[in-house]
């Protein structure tokens, strides 16, 4: 949108066409305790090579140096420089939602392109154009099972990120949703003998994240199986899609929303990020947001078209499957340039680094008197850890030698205090995990002789 | 043209009673302003309706529109047949076409819906209104 700077003589002409003595005046509605008074407290201007140093000033306060053993949800991962290269093309950079679509075709086509990927991924039928990210992704594919089920109540596994539950809780306070949580076993998955003996009576879907907060991977088809019996979807959350590189794709679940950051986005404070959901074809008709699809035109050539349109809000108004959706072309077609770079096997041996690297990294901490796996089930990239003392005392030490240690998840989960998520990926050097190994060594070794259990 | 044990509504909806139990469909009119119908979503059997809720989609070519019951009542059977041949409603709207049937809750509301001679100047005034 552009801004239209008005001259005083103008001002005073738009003032008068619709009768107002001073702007003042449109904001008398407004309680006078409301109303600001004094002017903003904002320093003056400057030149641009002021803003230029201001900026640069700015920009030197951030950490280098650093090694990073957080996940939860983003995660580090390499990206080639082809995928920028390409995604700041103008084409791509500037263009907005292609609703005179058939002018768009390459927009259509990379939007189709990205589908096809991740229903290949995911073991799903049908994916959207995408979703604005994970979480928000997660809290749609609930309310499309409750239209497709005509059900109001959600079981969670309390396995699934804080965060997301977050989002979920915020959308379904309005809607009408009941949100009950299942707890979790020893093996960090979700008890599935807890959600065996509960009611399903008005239970529209069973969601999970796998891998699951605690880094643990879910047992789909058994999951799917105990959700079916009960009339209920399976909806499968995902916020690491590189593990979809090594675990076997969720096809037993009915609605996979997954987070895609991890194919071709840098991680970033607050995103923006790219989410997505896949499903059944089935389902089609209530899965929200743009659907590219496929055609021919008169003479057998191959086009594409957006699909399905009569689901959305610029032709179904009110009666959309959502009207709060929004989608992430351009991280879509980020993602969809990573996968094509790393190929099917590329992505599998890329799976393969990271389970091998967390594995190394788990192993030799674990070798470390006093620590403690709590989980026994599968993992792909994280693991949790427990260990005899605080972990954010221990990160707190661990920062000291720029290293930036695993999640507390104690915040999250009072419960589970002194334990702490950790996450490897393919960007982590051997010497850095050996290092962080030989930091919480010496910590624990100059501590125990007087430190408090506590 | 329109059946002469029919009763109908001003949204081009039509009932026919039999015993206690009320078919529902779309009138010839609505399907030809509809054009190609492509997709049809319907109410689950037992589920109650009032009068003037909305008891389903019907998706054409040109538009999504809503289909409003004309009585109240438990629906007793929909129409599945449509989900593979939903141009069943463009073919024959007043037989194979037709959307649900319905346990009637109010019989005395078919009484207020207008009849075959009512519904066609009703429709002879809307296409008048059209060519206008």
């Amino acid at each position: 949108m552009r801004y239209l700077p008005k001259s005083p003589s103008e001002r005073r002409s738009m003032l008068d066409a619709i009768g107002v003595a001073t702007v003042e005046d449109l904001f008398k509605t407004i309680p006078e305790k409301f109303r600001l008074r004094d002017p903003l407290k904002l320093p003056g201007p400057l030149s641009e090579t002021e803003i230029i140093q201001y900026f640069q000033a700015r920009a030197a306060e951030n950490s280098r140096g650093y090694t990073s053993f957080l996940g939860a949800g983003v995660y580090n991962h390499l990206r080639s420089v082809v995928t920028d290269a390409l995604i700041q093309r103008g084409e791509f950079l500037t263009s907005y939602t292609p609703y005179q679509a058939e002018i768009s075709q390459g927009t259509l086509e990379a939007i189709f392109e990205f589908q096809t990927l991740i229903c290949q991924l995911t073991g799903q039928e049908v994916a959207n154009a995408s979703m604005y990210d994970g979480s928000t992704a997660l809290t749609e594919a609930v309310l499309m099972a409750e239209r497709l089920t005509s059900r109001h109540t959600v079981l969670i596994a309390r396995t699934v990120h804080p965060e997301y539950r977050q989002v979920l809780q915020t959308y379904a306070k309005h809607l009408g949703i009941t949100i009950r949580e299942i707890g979790f076993t020893e093996s960090g998955q979700i008890d599935q003998a807890a959600l065996g003996r509960e009611s399903f009576a008005d239970v529209a879907a069973v969601v999970v994240h796998s891998p699951n907060f605690f880094g643990v991977i879910e047992e789909i088809p058994q999951l799917a199986e105990l959700a079916h019996a009960g009339g209920a979807l399976l909806v499968d959350g995902i916020t690491e899609a590189v593990s979809l590189g090594i675990v076997k794709p969720p096809a037993e679940a009915d609605i996979v929303a997954m987070e895609c950051q991890s194919l071709g986005v840098a991680p970033s404070y607050g995103g923006p990020y790219v989410g997505v959901i896949a499903t059944r074809d089935k389902f089609v008709r209530q899965l929200p947001g743009r659907l590219a699809g496929q055609a021919f035109d008169a003479e057998g050539r191959r086009g594409f078209v957006l699909t399905l349109a009569t689901r959305e809000q610029h032709i179904r108004r009110e009666k959309a499957t959502s009207n709060i959706c929004t989608n992430e072309a351009l991280f879509a077609l980020a993602a969809t340039i990573h996968m094509t770079l790393l190929g099917k096997a590329g992505l599998r041996e890329l799976a393969e680094q990271n389970l091998a690297k967390a594995r190394f990294a788990r192993a030799e901490l674990e070798k470390i008197p006093g620590v403690r796996r709590p989980f026994s089930g599968p993992i792909f990239n994280e693991f949790v850890l427990e260990f005899p003392r605080s972990i954010k005392l221990m990160n707190k030490w661990l920062l000291e030698d720029k290293i930036i240690g695993p999640l507390a998840i104690g915040t999250a989960y009072p419960d589970l205090s002194k334990r702490g998520l950790f996450c490897v990926t393919e960007t982590m050097p051997r010497a850095e995990i050996e290092r962080l190994v030989a930091c919480i060594k010496r910590m624990m070794e100059s501590s125990s002789s007087g430190e408090s259990k506590s | 043209m329109y059946p002469a044990d029919f009763r109908y509504s001003k949204d081009h909806e039509w009932v026919k009673v039999e015993g206690g139990t009320g078919t529902v469909g779309i009138t010839d009119y609505a399907q030809s302003e509809l054009g190609d119908v492509v997709f049809v979503e319907l109410p689950k059997v037992g589920a109650q309706m009032k009068a003037g809720q909305s008891i389903g989609t019907i998706e054409s070519v040109k538009a999504v529109s809503e289909v409003y019951c004309p009585v109240s009542g438990e629906v007793t059977a929909v129409n599945n047949a449509l989900s593979n041949s939903p141009e069943k409603i463009n073919q024959e709207p007043h037989a194979g076409g037709w959307l649900i049937k319905l346990k009637l809750a109010n019989p005395s509301e078919v009484a207020a819906l207008m009849d075959a001679a009512a519904y066609n100047a009703y429709v002879d005034a809307k296409a008048k209104e059209h060519s206008a």
